[in-house]
């Protein structure tokens, strides 16, 4: 019972610890704001790292000016155009969609629609190879093969 | 032919991957290329009570070189950097970024400035306004303040003859 409890209590104690610890800055609502922003915004140093997440300077410059730029009333959107006019779209993890991320978006599609005809294809070509009459003096021959033995 | 299918498509994936393997993932499309350089007025290093900004070189290609005294690749360009202002081809604008210790100063004292004008940029902000990530950035702007391209990282000779001399021909300077 005691065990019990005690799990019990380290399961529900779970989310006390979980999750990353976020530097707490003068306004939560805005630090949250923030964060959930920089989490799908790119580290433009070290590249495979959210902005949310990285340590560099350059991070922990836009982090700020993030904070300023919500600070001053600036909603979400306006804080995104202000970070892809000066680094383009690569600094979001969700590419738009548009002319050039056509094929990026649409490729996983295509490629499945590509290898559902092949694999349609096939299977059609082997139901026309099952369904051919077989020919009565090979099956004869056949018998005769397999009475031999 | 049908059994070669397979062989083709690996081939063809191969190229995509050996290509891949070999871009510089540095090299990220400035969406400034083909627009005007942002406005900035910063105080120069080195002259007490003057100021620069991007419209005192207007009618003039340059070249704005995003450099701090605290990076070790830009010391790398340093040499020709040197080379390239004694050849007074293209003036050349050495926007000091982030330089929290305040040494860029004494640095290009020591080792030659091969700078036009040093605008301090303590703050960074106006590295962010050009879409810096990292220094040396070097961005070649026309005689109407429009920036026409962007290098990432130093300027080696090599570089300096297959990228910027037939873009600074082509813009006539």
């Amino acid at each position: 019972m005691k065990t019990l409890l005690f799990s019990l209590a380290l399961t529900l104690s779970t989310p006390l610890w979980a999750g990353e610890a976020t530097p707490v800055g003068e306004d939560p609502v805005i630090e949250q704001r923030m964060v959930n922003l920089a989490e799908d915004l790119r580290c433009l140093v070290c590249q495979n790292e959210s902005l949310a997440g990285s340590h560099a300077e350059l991070a922990e410059d836009l982090r700020k000016e993030i904070r300023a730029q919500m600070k001053a009333g600036k909603n979400d959107k306006e804080v995104i155009d202000y970070l892809t006019t000066r680094y383009g779209d690569f600094v979001l993890y969700r590419p738009p969609f548009k002319p050039v991320t056509y094929l990026l978006w649409l490729g996983p599609l295509l490629f499945l629609s590509l290898g559902g005809t092949i694999w349609y294809m096939t299977l059609k070509k082997r139901r026309a190879l099952k369904e051919t009459p077989t020919d009565e003096k090979q099956l004869a021959a056949a018998a005769q093969l397999l009475d031999e033995k | 032919m049908k059994r070669w299918i397979p062989l083709i498509v690996f081939a063809v994936l191969v190229g995509f991957f050996a290509k891949g393997l070999f871009l510089n993932p540095r090299e990220v499309p400035s969406p400034f290329i083909g627009k005007p350089a942002p406005a900035f007025k910063l105080p120069v290093v080195g002259v007490a009570d003057k100021s620069f900004s991007p419209d005192d070189m207007k009618g003039k290609v340059w070249l704005l070189n995003v450099w701090a005294p605290w990076c070790v690749s830009c010391r790398q360009e340093h040499g020709v950097l040197m080379a390239l202002s004694q050849s007074q081809k293209v003036p050349i604008v050495g926007l000091n970024w982030k330089d929290k210790e305040r040494e860029a100063e004494q640095l290009l004292a020591e080792h030659g400035s091969p700078y036009f004008a040093v605008p301090d940029d303590r703050s960074g902000k106006t590295g962010i306004d050009y879409g810096v990530t990292g220094t040396p950035e070097t961005y070649v702007i026309d005689q109407t303040g429009i920036i026409r391209m962007k290098h990432v990282g130093p300027i080696s000779p090599d570089v300096w003859k297959e990228k910027f001399e037939p873009k600074l021909k082509e813009l006539g300077a």
